[in-house]
């Protein structure tokens, strides 16, 4: 049982602020790290992987800095998003080569044992450069676990993949998960995070912005006011007779109507209602902010 | 050394497509040596194998197959993100370093070296150990090359251009405008070592001239390539890596 420990960890390029004053505490089973794309989550994956010194704060792994301290590999497995993984060399190659460099006393055994266990035996005999996108995931996983790691970082390690390769590592990451390791994934797909991490630390340009169980986070995803644009016969009309019913926490009246209302399912229900029987023709309706950058950002503000 | 460093290393270098280049090189070199030994008298062989093995063998071949091994050893790796393999493992990066500069000289003592003292051979012979020399120099400055590209690699991600630079603008072009500059040259270091093989008044008579002594060159020689793998080593220490972001 490991966990991994950010303390008050910041860390900044020059002017720019990557990861602001985070602390968080990774412990066994699956945690996903959840945020949009330039959040920092590979920023803060990099220092957990002893690759990058924080600028402030500490990250320790059972108490231990990981920065510059190489001994700590003995304990974590990294999966990097990257690509990139000696081309040349056959999978087997690869994985005997990284139980080797781990100066495991059978590799041979261990690196067999790994490509099993992510289902690779078939295709180990051919080039890396040879294989689609999830066979080199599943190749990187392999030579990640081939010293059976207490704690495994992955970046984004469901990108590219096909709906079957994804549900097969979902099922991978489970095991190691219930195995009693720490296992750490980041993705920017709130379903992808929820299906298999048992807590989820929400990240949003820098700093943690939320941290619980995926219930938890949904339920703070869903209950945030909802914005509308609207645009109707009569704007004017409409806006007092929403505002009458009750139906819209805030309503903005320009070119367009702007409803926010903290009630989603409420005000669906009640505006065509109104414009009935107001008498009054609806042009559109439309969510103004439904992408996920304006959750986050919903999250950060809360 | 770590075996398994190394035989990944020597993979990458020789498995890659710009592998054809550490062929051409010394290639071009041979078919230059053996052409000249079929046209030229014999009075001009021993100029013809001053030009060919110093300025054409110690000054463009062993710099330029140094840079190919030198920085595809680290450099690429860095590039492509693949270094991450070998960083994360319990592995001192001193011996990473060491690993990557015995494997890159290897290359260039067998595509560089071994092949100017071939040409020497197929030009002169034995005559004033020339070949033996000019090999040996070669050797040398091929090693040399490849820690000071080594060290490249781990301080700029334009280890490529940087060293082009150092080697063919510094070396080659000011060196020879400005003749305090040939000092810091590790072409003429080597040069000084082939030249007290040869002996000062063989090597005077051949017009086979070096800009610092030999034993200057010794000591300037062991300072770079000590000094320059012991800072890689340090600097992959802390080496920033960031997933792909």
């Amino acid at each position: 049982m490991s966990a991994v420990t950010l303390s008050s960890v910041s860390r900044w390029y020059g002017d720019v602020v990557a990861v602001n004053d985070v602390t968080m505490t990774i412990g066994p089973g699956i945690t996903g790290l959840l945020g949009p794309n330039g959040a920092g989550k590979s920023t803060l994956i990099s220092m957990m992987a002893g690759f990058l010194a924080p600028s402030a704060g500490t990250v320790e792994l059972d108490g231990r800095a990981v920065w510059r301290h190489e001994d700590a590999y003995r304990h974590i497995g990294i999966v990097p998003e990257t690509e990139a993984a000696y081309d040349v060399v056959t999978g087997a190659t690869f994985v005997l080569a990284n139980a080797r460099l781990h100066g495991l006393a059978d590799a041979a055994a261990a690196a067999r044992r790994a490509i099993e266990l992510v289902d690779m035996a078939a295709a180990a005999d051919r080039e890396i450069g040879t294989y689609s996108k999830g066979m080199k995931q599943r190749i990187k996983m392999a030579s990640a676990l081939v010293h059976d790691p207490a704690v495994l970082l992955l970046d984004e390690p469901f990108n590219g993949m096909d709906p079957r390769q994804r549900l097969h590592l979902m099922d991978l990451l489970t095991r190691l998960g219930t195995e009693g390791r720490t296992v750490l994934f980041s993705s920017h797909i709130l379903e992808e995070v929820e299906e298999i991490a048992g807590t989820i630390e929400v990240v949003v340009a820098g700093r943690h912005a939320a941290s619980g169980d995926f219930r938890e986070i949904r339920r703070l995803m869903t209950e945030r006011p909802h914005q509308y644009t609207v645009s109707s016969s009569d704007d004017r009309a409409l806006a007092a007779a929403v505002v009458a019913e009750g139906a819209a926490s805030a309503v903005e009246l320009g070119e367009t109507l702007r409803v926010q209302s903290s009630d989603q399912g409420r005000f669906v229900h009640v505006l065509p209602r109104l414009a009935r029987d107001g008498g009054i023709r609806l042009f559109s309706v439309s969510p103004a902010d439904e992408s996920l950058e304006s959750v986050f950002a919903y999250l950060v503000t809360r | 050394m770590n075996s398994t460093i190394a035989s990944l290393t020597l993979r990458t270098l020789l498995g890659r497509r710009r592998a054809w280049l550490l062929l051409v090189l010394p290639l071009a070199l041979l078919v230059l040596s053996v052409i000249l030994r079929l046209t030229i008298g014999e009075e001009d062989r021993n100029d013809a194998a001053v030009a060919v093995l110093g300025s054409f063998g110690i000054a463009t071949v062993v710099p330029l197959l140094a840079l190919i091994a030198g920085t595809g050893a680290l450099a690429g790796e860095i590039d492509d993100g693949s270094i991450v393999y070998l960083l994360s493992k319990p592995i001192s990066r001193h011996v990473i370093v060491t690993t990557k500069l015995a494997v890159s000289g290897a290359v260039v003592t067998v595509f560089g070296a071994v092949p100017v003292f071939l040409a020497g051979l197929v030009l002169v012979g034995g005559a004033d150990r020339l070949a033996i020399a000019y090999g040996l120099g070669a050797l040398v400055a091929g090693v040399t090359y490849c820690a000071a590209f080594l060290l490249l690699s781990v301080v700029t991600r334009n280890a490529v251009v940087v060293g082009l630079v150092y080697a063919l603008v510094w070396e080659a072009g000011v060196g020879n405008v400005l003749p305090g500059a040939q000092a810091l040259s590790i072409q003429q270091w080597s040069l000084a070592v082939t030249r007290s093989i040869v002996g000062a008044d063989r090597a005077e008579a051949l017009e086979l001239t070096a800009a610092v002594r030999p034993q200057v060159a010794v000591v300037l020689l062991v300072v770079v390539l000590v000094g320059a793998t012991y800072l890689a080593g340090r600097r992959l220490r802390s080496l920033r890596v960031t997933f792909a972001a």
